[in-house]
């Protein structure tokens, strides 16, 4: 796909994930901060008629909650969110994921930002998709340092979701929650079985058929730089200028009068 | 009262709850606090927090932390937390969002503790002696036994700090729908508030902003601080100023910087927030 830029890829990539048939269906999707390739993805898959209902927690107007986090985390714990976004500073082969940091408790090597409510939110969601753009060996690790959130839970313990699949700039991988491990499923153009090897930190497992991640179609394409780019606009305007050229300056000039 | 006398009704080691930075945090005063010199502040991130706390952190006016996060968003890390962790003049508790709120639930209801799902196997829990777990007692019989669930504290912080858009000739204060704020203010044993204007007689009358309404059973003080939530941005009123929470993000990165950074926009005299909302 000459023309498709990595993050109409990994956007396609996503909303892929979101409506796989086999996956728990997702009717109540909610995107955390910092994530517009994530709700991009959402976006797509709900203009494109999935029956999706769309939480964006840091929307600033039309924001879905009226009691903030507390009361999305008051929803994931009864089981209304469907599917849930995390990344993290380190990722394990077990899908366990760290944002405390390394060195150290609580980081004192490098500090992470914290675990916000990843925590909670990897074992009460139906379902997780793990998304982390920077696939190094620095980010994919054999083990978290720390342990923010548990990629599997020992039987008995309470826990409703796995992560479905983790999404990286190179590749996606599938995570089967029964075996603990990730096989690889499709790689993004430029991508061989090799190089997402050589970037990677943990083992994982290598079917014979991979296929390479597929871009946007021509309608998605379509449909992301129009309705797609209108619902981000006020909430990422720096993406929607990177990505689809559209939006006024963000930052209006304003740091030369502060 | 104003700003200043609001910041002088923190002493010095208080504990004090904080808000991110999407959900009415309140600059004005974090700023107010930072030219007071407050000292040792035991901060809590309900359930994450920003700039303001990164900001008393830099000045040196926090000992400890307990929250799920820090973060400046898209500016990325917290630079002065970041620094004052790593030279070990901080002492940070780490903890997870939910966690935070179902603590302040505890307390809103005046009960010693509650239970959260989710939780286990995280390494958060290890480094939590003060977090419990016990077997769920209403199981159902013949579930097999187990269901090990989390229990937490109940916390009421001694302060609160937020910024509201209106206070009333009641002492209510109204927050839109960042109702969360009401929990905290439930839980907290005091809070002060700064807002953006005072407005007469008594919201609580007003069906349509009476949802919306903290009331002032809740509230301890008010100061009027307008443009207070700056650089933070205040519901439909005033945006948040990415550009200068980036320069902010960027000046912060080393200790030269953040001193310029006060220098400029926190001992300047009178509050920045004002005369640069009015110069756009």
């Amino acid at each position: 796909m000459s023309g498709t830029s990595n993050e109409l890829l990994l956007i396609a990539a996503i909303a892929r994930l979101i409506t796989d048939p086999a996956a728990h269906p997702a009717r109540h999707v909610a995107v955390g901060a910092a994530s517009p390739i994530p709700a991009a993805a959402c976006w797509l898959a709900k203009m494109q008629g999935a029956d999706i209902r769309l939480a964006l927690l840091h929307r600033p107007r039309g924001n879905p909650f009226t009691e903030g986090t507390r009361e999305l985390f008051d929803l994931a714990g009864q089981g209304r969110i469907d599917l849930f976004f995390l990344g993290g500073g380190q990722i394990d082969g077990q899908a366990n994921i760290n944002l405390i940091g390394t060195g150290a408790w609580p980081g004192t090597a490098v500090r992470f930002p914290g675990s916000f409510g990843s925590a909670f939110m990897y074992l009460t969601v139906h379902r997780t998709i793990l998304f982390r753009e920077e696939h190094s060996r620095r980010v994919l690790v054999p083990r978290v340092e720390h342990i923010s959130a548990p990629g599997v839970s020992p039987a008995g313990t309470f826990r409703r979701g796995h992560a479905q699949a983790l999404v990286t700039g190179r590749c996606v991988f599938r995570f089967d929650p029964g075996r603990a491990r990730f096989a690889l499923a499709s790689l993004h153009p430029g991508e061989t079985r090799e190089t997402v090897r050589a970037a990677t930190g943990f083992d994982y497992d290598e079917p014979a058929g991979i296929a390479n991640t597929a871009g946007p179609t021509e309608a998605q394409a379509t449909i992301l730089a129009g309705p797609v780019c209108d619902a981000m606009i006020e909430t990422y305007p720096d993406f929607c200028r990177r990505v689809w050229g559209r939006g006024a300056k963000e930052n209006g000039g304003k740091e030369e009068a502060a | 009262m104003d700003l200043d006398a609001l910041a002088a009704l923190v002493p010095d080691g208080a504990q004090l709850a904080l808000v991110p930075d999407n959900s009415l945090s309140p600059g004005a005063f974090a700023r107010a606090l930072v030219r007071r010199g407050v000292r040792d502040l035991r901060l809590i991130g309900v359930p994450v927090c920003g700039y303001a706390t990164d900001l008393l952190i830099g000045a040196g006016c926090v000992a400890e932390i307990e929250t799920s996060a820090v973060t400046l968003g898209e500016a990325g890390m917290a630079p002065r937390f970041t620094a004052a962790l790593a030279a070990g003049r901080l002492r940070v508790v780490d903890a997870t969002c939910p966690a935070m709120h179902t603590r302040l639930q505890a307390a809103e209801k005046g009960v010693p503790f509650m239970p959260l799902r989710g939780v286990l196997g995280s390494d958060l829990v290890a480094h939590r002696p003060d977090w419990k777990i016990i077997d769920n007692p209403f199981q159902s019989p013949g579930a097999g036994g187990g269901d090990p669930i989390l229990l937490l504290p109940a916390l009421a912080p001694e302060l609160a700090a937020f910024h509201a858009a209106m206070a009333d000739e009641e002492g209510n204060v109204w927050v839109g729908r960042r109702r969360e704020l009401a929990t905290l203010a439930h839980a907290s044993q005091q809070s002060l508030v700064t807002v953006e204007r005072r407005v007469p007689g008594n919201m609580l009358d007003d069906e349509r902003l009476a949802p919306g309404v903290i009331s002032g059973v809740y509230v301890t003080a008010i100061a009027v601080a307008e443009h207070g939530a700056w650089p933070i941005g205040l519901l439909d009123e005033y945006g948040y100023d990415a550009a200068h929470i980036a320069l902010y993000a960027k000046l912060a990165r080393t200790e030269a910087g953040f001193a310029e950074y006060c220098a400029r926009f926190v001992n300047a005299p009178g509050d920045p927030s004002v005369t640069i909302l009015a110069a756009e």
